[in-house]
């Protein structure tokens, strides 16, 4: 394998939910994979060249000093023309992935539907609660230019907008996250394992579970473990669990819920609360009101961990903050300019983990080496889609009292 | 095909949330999706070439069907995706050179010409 190329689409498992592709579909994502690391890579390079050499100095110019937030370089940078050229690259890119999974989810909803139902039927894997509302900050825009988002229906019981998710994100990670798009759990499972190798969680609850992907190998990596993944999305929830049942997984249940709300399970409950590029999809009401519910169902001792892309931080140059905010603005993520830009651990503070009990790791999606290279890093990195993260975790202290006891 | 969806019409939805305009004129917006969904088409029928080429040489015959669920092994990948990399940087070409030009910016044409006319 050349370390620099992605596998072919093919590569890709074909679990019994995943839509098939037909030759040209696979071949359209092959070249979008291709094509999201040429921008990233190749052309990315531009945009730091041009803020150098062009809109820097016109600033200083202008301004008679540097940018002091990465919004100033924002507007200055809109305004050049690579920038803008660039960035019609990447959106056009973005919107092109999900026309083709659209396509390719479309033509054969009737197979995918009835599929789903089946296992749906027997598996017991679903639990779907139609009081749930869909909260503003997944209503307001489709993220990531979704069309549909998580939580609409092309027709009532379908499956559209989670199978597109799965059929594409190979394209939009290029390849990084491996043959089930499970890398990121898999990274999860085998930190716990090295960190905490005699840890047996009874309870895991992963809030914001999308199809899955992230949830699934929790629950493999521990098989005695019952694991909870929620979402405030029926079709998106289900999806995920047709695709956990296709997979023969038991020992994971899909709940249409909100996080906000967490009132049906008891405190202390879980062992393991976890989201995984969650938290910059809420809103800054919402994301301390799910990590207190976070902190309340866990028990003492109990692992919080929230896998996200690196908070931005004093000491990230104010450039790369701005690259790193493009999806805020242009790749509908409206929330994750200012998730990325708050102390995290002051929130997770304020909502119940002390400073004492945090941690901060970095993690790297595990796939197969054999099939699947490396996520690109550094100034080739697509950033906010590279497979290399950071985890905001905490371990639950026991209460003062239980110690003294 | 799906029952009851105009599954072609349905494909192309929207995201909902405004979209950008990168540039000031709309038309050149239209034509950059239109430009990079004709690369890309044009990419997917380059590689249903090459299938069918490497399923004539391997068996000197072809079906419908075989070429429908071709995968190739990882030689043939590799083969492929580096093909794609290099028709994608033959229609970059602009692209790319204008980000080598910041690197190594040249003055006007015009200043050689000035320079090398004075003996």
């Amino acid at each position: 394998m050349k370390q620099d190329l992605p596998p072919p689409y093919t590569a890709l498992t074909r679990h019994p939910m995943m839509p098939r592709t037909s030759h040209d579909e696979a071949a359209r994502f092959n070249f979008l994979t291709l094509f999201n690391r040429y921008v990233s890579g190749t052309l990315g390079a531009g945009n730091k060249l041009a803020y150098e050499t062009r809109v820097l100095p016109a600033f200083r110019a202008e301004h008679g000093r540097d940018p002091e937030h990465r919004y100033e370089i924002r507007d200055a940078m809109n305004r050049d023309p690579f920038h803008r050229m660039w960035s019609a690259l990447k959106r056009n890119s973005m919107e092109m992935r999900h026309m083709n999974g659209r396509q390719t989810v479309l033509r054969q909803l009737d197979e995918l539907d009835a599929q789903a139902r089946q296992f749906n039927e027997h598996s017991g894997l679903l639990e779907l609660d139609a009081s749930i509302a869909q909260p503003v900050y997944q209503t307001c825009v489709d993220i990531h230019c979704q069309p549909g988002g998580y939580h609409t229906e092309e027709r009532p019981g379908d499956v559209t907008v989670g199978a597109n998710y799965d059929v594409g994100l190979f394209a939009t990670v290029g390849g990084a996250l491996g043959a089930l798009n499970d890398g990121g759990g898999q990274a999860l499972v085998a930190w716990a394992k090295a960190n905490k190798p005699d840890w047996q969680p009874e309870r895991i609850l992963d809030i914001g579970c999308t199809v899955g992907h992230n949830a699934v190998p929790i629950a493999q990596g521990f098989p005695d473990a019952e694991v909870i993944a929620i979402d405030t999305a029926g079709p998106t929830l289900r999806y995920a669990a047709a695709r956990a049942a296709g997979l023969g997984v038991k020992n994971i249940k899909f709940v249409q819920a909100n996080g906000e709300d967490l009132s049906r399970y008891p405190d202390n409950h879980f062992d393991w609360v976890q989201t995984t590029m969650f938290l910059h999809e809420l809103s800054a009401t919402a994301m301390p009101n799910i990590l207190r519910e976070a902190h309340r169902v866990l028990k003492p001792g109990g692992l919080i961990l929230h896998v996200e892309q690196p908070q931005y931080g004093p000491d990230m140059p104010l450039f790369e903050q701005f690259m790193r905010d493009w999806d805020a603005f242009n790749n509908n993520e409206p929330f994750w300019s200012a998730m990325h830009g708050v102390e995290l651990e002051d929130v997770m503070a304020d909502c119940g983990f002390s400073h004492a009990e945090q941690f901060v790791v970095g993690v790297r999606a595990v796939v197969d080496p054999t099939i699947f290279p490396p996520s690109p890093e550094g100034e080739a990195e697509d950033y906010g889609r590279a497979a290399v993260w950071n985890a905001y975790g905490a371990w639950k202290a026991a209460p003062a009292q239980e110690l003294a006891a | 095909m799906t029952e009851g969806i105009d599954w072609i019409a349905r494909s192309g939805a929207r995201a909902k949330g405004r979209r950008p305009a990168f540039f000031e004129e709309p038309a050149l917006d239209r034509l950059y999706s239109l430009t990079l969904a004709l690369a890309a088409e044009l990419s997917a029928t380059r590689e249903r070439l090459d299938t069918v080429e490497r399923l004539l040489a391997a068996g000197g015959s072809l079906n419908r069907e075989d070429i429908e669920n071709f995968a190739p092994d990882r030689a043939a990948g590799d083969e492929r995706g580096e093909a794609t990399r290099a028709y994608s940087a033959r229609i970059m070409r602009g692209f790319q050179q204008e980000v080598e030009a910041m690197e190594q910016p040249d003055p006007p044409i015009m200043d050689w010409v000035e320079k090398l006319s004075v003996s």
